[in-house]
């Protein structure tokens, strides 16, 4: 890795990132995480926390928190390279294994890897949600926020972006 | 996620290939506003414009789909993007697609990223994201809880080990993805592998 430029550090940590993340972008946070601010100190933690409440607030795949962290190191072309990084390389490979499925085949392996890599993905998920909440909650008030939203979200159909202004109006309010 | 979310009206059984495929710039359009509308992910809106509102998949075709771009590495939908409009329309198609997932909320991104590298330090931004954060980590955790009720309902050790292995590795431990991975992924393939042949036998 050529260290001192910064964009080509982004095309080859996003890069290589996205092809081990396996069950999407929100499996992939505490990497991220770990790379952005423990590895490279591209950003503080209050930084990466604010980047991913920014990429939840806005439209698009949540995956654009890339977007964010590629601005923090090198401005638009580091926005650019970091987001084309993390897309593109997996985007081709799920092209050409599709093509590759659509041919009709009597294995089972693809149901059986899929069966076994479920856990893993849920479990990267729930590592994200614990790493970030260390990062997030430090008062009590917030830590009510957060158990609130999710209670709220996981017994009800109600939008995502309601939730998220409510917990923006509550922060405006000095609350949490 | 994307069967339990959308309303039940006339699903299309007839596959979407009856009708003529889409144009690339209809394929453009179509991704660039359920990306734009897509606030907390676009998993929803992209289910519901493929099979619903353009009927351009059945809702199985649509299952089958998105299972091969969750078990592939990287983000979901973008992947989907991407095998979506190549089935419709070849790789030109997989590119519209692709580009009109991403363009518009990149350029959204941007300009918020150049935003907050001017304003980030003001107190009551950084008070209203930090509100934003507590809340966007509670959508974090429905989410988690939602995948996680069927492995909890079957309450087989193959599946919770390595789910609670995974979340103590990188959660608490903080270990790297890439070795924690190297060693998870083989060890659950193996071990789902001879469950399952212990059933079938």
């Amino acid at each position: 890795m050529n260290a001192e430029n910064p964009v080509w550090a982004l095309i080859s940590t996003f890069g290589l990132m996205s092809l081990f993340a396996v069950g999407g972008a929100a499996a992939a946070v505490p990497e991220m995480q770990r790379i952005a601010v423990d590895v490279h100190h591209w950003m503080t933690d209050k930084q990466f926390t604010d980047a991913y409440a920014i990429a939840q607030l806005s439209p698009g795949p949540n995956v654009l928190i890339v977007t964010l962290i590629g601005y923090a190191v090198a401005g638009i072309p580091g926005a650019l390279a970091a987001t084309l990084a993390m897309c593109l390389p997996t985007a081709l490979v799920a092209y050409y294994v599709s093509r590759l499925l659509n041919r009709p085949s009597q294995s089972r392996w693809p149901a059986l890897i899929q069966a076994a890599l479920v856990p893993l993905s849920i479990g990267l998920m729930a590592a994200s949600a614990l790493i970030l909440a260390q990062s997030t909650d430090r008062t009590i008030a917030a830590v009510l926020l957060t158990a609130m939203v999710a209670v709220i979200a996981s017994v009800s159909r109600i939008n995502p972006l309601w939730l998220l202004l409510a917990g923006g109006l509550l922060g405006f309010a000095g609350i949490v | 996620m994307s069967t339990d979310s959308a309303p039940a009206v006339e699903e299309p059984d007839q596959p979407a290939s009856v009708a003529a495929p889409p144009s690339l710039t209809a394929l453009f359009v179509a991704f660039a506003r359920m990306s734009l509308a897509g606030f907390g992910g676009v998993l929803v809106f992209a289910r519901q414009a493929i099979v619903e509102q353009h009927r351009w998949m059945t809702a199985d075709e649509f299952n089958e789909t998105f299972a091969l771009c969750h078990f592939l590495p990287g983000p979901n939908i973008v992947n989907l993007s991407m095998v979506f409009g190549a089935r419709l329309r070849g790789i030109a198609g997989g590119v519209a697609a692709f580009a009109g997932l991403l363009l518009p909320p990149t350029l959204i991104m941007t300009v918020l990223a150049i935003a907050y590298a001017r304003l980030g330090d003001l107190e009551v931004l950084r008070r209203i994201l930090a509100g934003i954060s507590c809340a966007a980590v509670g959508l974090l955790i429905a989410v988690v809880f939602r995948m996680m009720t069927p492995v909890l309902k079957r309450m087989e050790a193959v599946a919770l080990i390595p789910m609670l292995g995974v979340f103590l590795a990188i959660g608490v431990l903080r270990l790297p993805l890439q070795a924690v991975l190297l060693v998870a992924i083989p060890v659950s393939v193996g071990a789902t592998f001879l469950v399952r042949r212990k059933v079938a036998t």
